[in-house]
């Protein structure tokens, strides 16, 4: 529409050379919408990454320079120290082989498990299976904190005790894992079911052929919700671990700060390493939960 | 051929097979979870349930004394600080957390807001953060002393703000930090609820001449409920059971001012060994809980039918 220069190899969005060109009066009634909403957009992402932003800065501050005033946002000279003092200070690479281990079985059984169960919750009616969805809800009733003596004496009496498996297996069931699937199965048309009924599927092959593929955008959600709630889980494996080669990150870091005087230092770099595993697989993963069209092939 | 014609019209009109083969199939499907709900959940919570009428102390033998424990709760002012902090944690913080997570939702869905993408990973990083570290990191932004914010306060003139030492701003900057926390989460809901309202009610909508605020309101609110009322049950349930930030933050200080319901009740089952107590208590938390879950699901309900 608008004259342009001849692309040049430089420019690698056209597009936006477009955009850039387009006369102003069409675009001027977006702009006055664009303009409040992008501001408003930036001041709350600002407000939102400044705590972490400051953490991670703060952390690669000598320990010297951690409480001088005037407080400076960049770090004057920047080291690694806390971090290496974090890493000896404790078996941090034990305990994150221990959580990572813990972490991906526990992954892939909840997801496996949720979305068998979210299905037969959402595509079957009987009168047990809404039983059941209401025993499942009041899961996230009784959450784990307050039953923490009597699931520590039936985990133990299980023989348990001390072991991966008793931290692996009460928490694969979730509520909100089962959720998830139920209301993304809920919006899977019944006649997609019917069809395939009609066309002499069984059940559990419809299951396995058609639903569990279309479903993977929940799946992929929910194992980084898995991932991270099992990353970050502290008073279970806190309470199960009994032997120091199998602890957690969390418990790393809060030996950390459980001490009398907080060495902040160290608490910073134990800290900023135990977000990176997370971070980085929300980073590699986050295009799929991001952008997951959820509603993916069903349209209307 | 004969015969296929004949097993298909033959299979059909038998009801019973039919429902039969609709049991199988789900009672597969749940199989594993319902083992694994009635080891780690009903068993745990039936001991403990039977816990609440004794005088159980983590060792040794106890005996069942009744309705005592419960007696005791409701004269204990300990339990009611705790009860009525816990309640009022959970109404700052579910409101501040489905206003702030919608409205940025709402933000990053829009076309006119630019650096979606970015902002998007932004609001999201610091739910992958444990509530240790949350704790630890807002600990560190609000310290009283050495705090970025009161240094930033004290620039512009102002005294030094007792973040630590005051319990309501104490319980506060839990709040926020809670929020801030969460909002990640909530907002990745709403996100795929507003992308699912079919994008034709909106261009009916401004065809008819109705500005953002009428399409917000009249479209996107009512086709989001169902999500809505997710993102409401499950942080007032995680409001209610909220314990890790507030110990890392300030150990539910300052004193034991801001003890919620959970960690009353882990101080009285674990630090003081009166785990038939601590049960007594669990058991009116899960009641809480309960009858907070099945008001919400009754007002759901209403708002779908009407």
């Amino acid at each position: 529409m608008t004259t342009t220069d001849i692309p040049r190899p430089v420019d690698a969005d056209p597009e936006k050379a477009v955009a850039k060109k387009r006369p102003r009066k069409p675009v001027s009634g977006n702009l006055r919408r664009a303009v409040p909403a992008t501001t408003l957009l930036w001041i709350l992402a600002c407000l939102y990454g400044l705590p972490v932003l400051w953490f991670i800065l703060s952390s690669l501050k000598p320990a010297s320079d951690l409480f001088s005033y005037p407080l400076s946002l960049v770090p004057h000279n920047p080291t690694l120290s806390g971090y290496f003092q974090a890493w000896r200070s404790a078996n941090f690479s034990q305990y994150f082989i221990n959580t990572t281990l813990v972490c991906v079985i526990t992954t892939i059984l909840t997801v496996g498990v949720s979305c068998c169960t979210g299905y037969a919750l959402a595509k079957y009616d009987n009168r047990w299976l809404k039983a059941f969805f209401i025993c499942i809800l009041a899961t996230t009733m009784l959450p784990g904190e307050v039953m923490l003596a009597p699931s520590f004496l039936v985990v133990r009496n299980l023989g348990l005790y001390n072991s991966f498996t008793g931290i692996v297996l009460p928490a694969v069931l979730t509520a909100t894992g089962c959720f998830m699937f139920r209301q993304f199965f809920l919006t899977v048309p019944d006649e997609l079911l019917e069809a395939a009924r009609i066309d002499g599927a069984r059940e559990l092959s419809i299951f396995v052929r058609i639903m569990v593929p279309i479903s993977r955008p929940i799946m992929l959600t929910l194992a980084i919700l898995s991932f991270q709630w099992r990353w970050n889980d502290y008073i279970w494996p806190l309470l199960m671990l009994n032997d120091p080669d199998k602890f957690t990150v969390q418990i790393g870091i809060q030996s950390i700060v459980g001490a009398q005087n907080i060495n902040w230092s160290v608490l910073l770099g134990a800290s900023v390493i135990s977000m990176i595993p997370l971070i980085v697989v929300f980073l590699v993963f986050q295009r799929y939960v991001m952008s997951a069209d959820i509603n993916a092939g069903l349209k209307d | 051929m004969t015969k296929r014609a004949s097993d298909v019209s033959a299979s059909p009109p038998s009801p019973s097979r039919r429902r039969s083969k609709y049991t199988l199939a789900p009672l597969v499907l749940i199989a594993a979870n319902v083992v694994l709900f009635s080891l780690f959940f009903v068993w745990p919570a039936v001991i403990g349930l039977v816990y609440s009428f004794t005088n159980y102390t983590g060792v040794g033998a106890f005996q069942f004394i009744g309705l005592e424990n419960y007696h005791n709760l409701i004269g204990d002012s300990t339990f009611y600080n705790a009860l009525t902090r816990t309640l009022l944690y959970a109404v700052l913080f579910v409101p501040l957390n489905f206003g702030a997570s919608l409205l940025i939702a709402n933000l990053l869905v829009s076309k006119h807001a630019k650096g979606g993408t970015v902002a998007r990973v932004i609001f999201f990083i610091p739910w992958l953060l444990s509530p240790i570290v949350v704790g630890v990191l807002w600990r560190w932004l609000f310290g009283e002393n050495f705090g970025l914010v009161n240094y930033i306060i004290e620039q512009f003139g102002g005294g030094a703000v007792p973040w630590q030492s005051n319990a309501d701003l104490s319980l506060l900057v839990v709040v926020m930090a809670a929020s801030w926390t969460w909002t990640g989460f909530s907002m990745l809901l709403f996100i795929a609820a507003i992308k699912n309202v079919p994008v034709s009610y909106y261009e009916a909508a401004s065809l008819d001449g109705a500005g953002p605020w009428r399409q917000f309101f009249s479209i996107t609110l009512p086709s989001i409920a169902p999500t809505s009322f997710i993102v409401i049950l499950l942080n007032t349930i995680n409001a209610m059971k909220e314990y890790p930030v507030f110990v890392a933050l300030n150990n539910g200080g300052p004193g034991s001012s801001n003890n919620l319901l959970v960690q009353y009740i882990y101080e009285t089952g674990f630090k003081r060994g009166q785990i038939g107590y601590a049960s007594a208590a669990s058991f009116v938390l899960m009641i809480i809980l309960m009858a907070v879950a099945i008001i919400q699901l009754i007002v759901n309900r209403r708002v779908e039918n009407r």
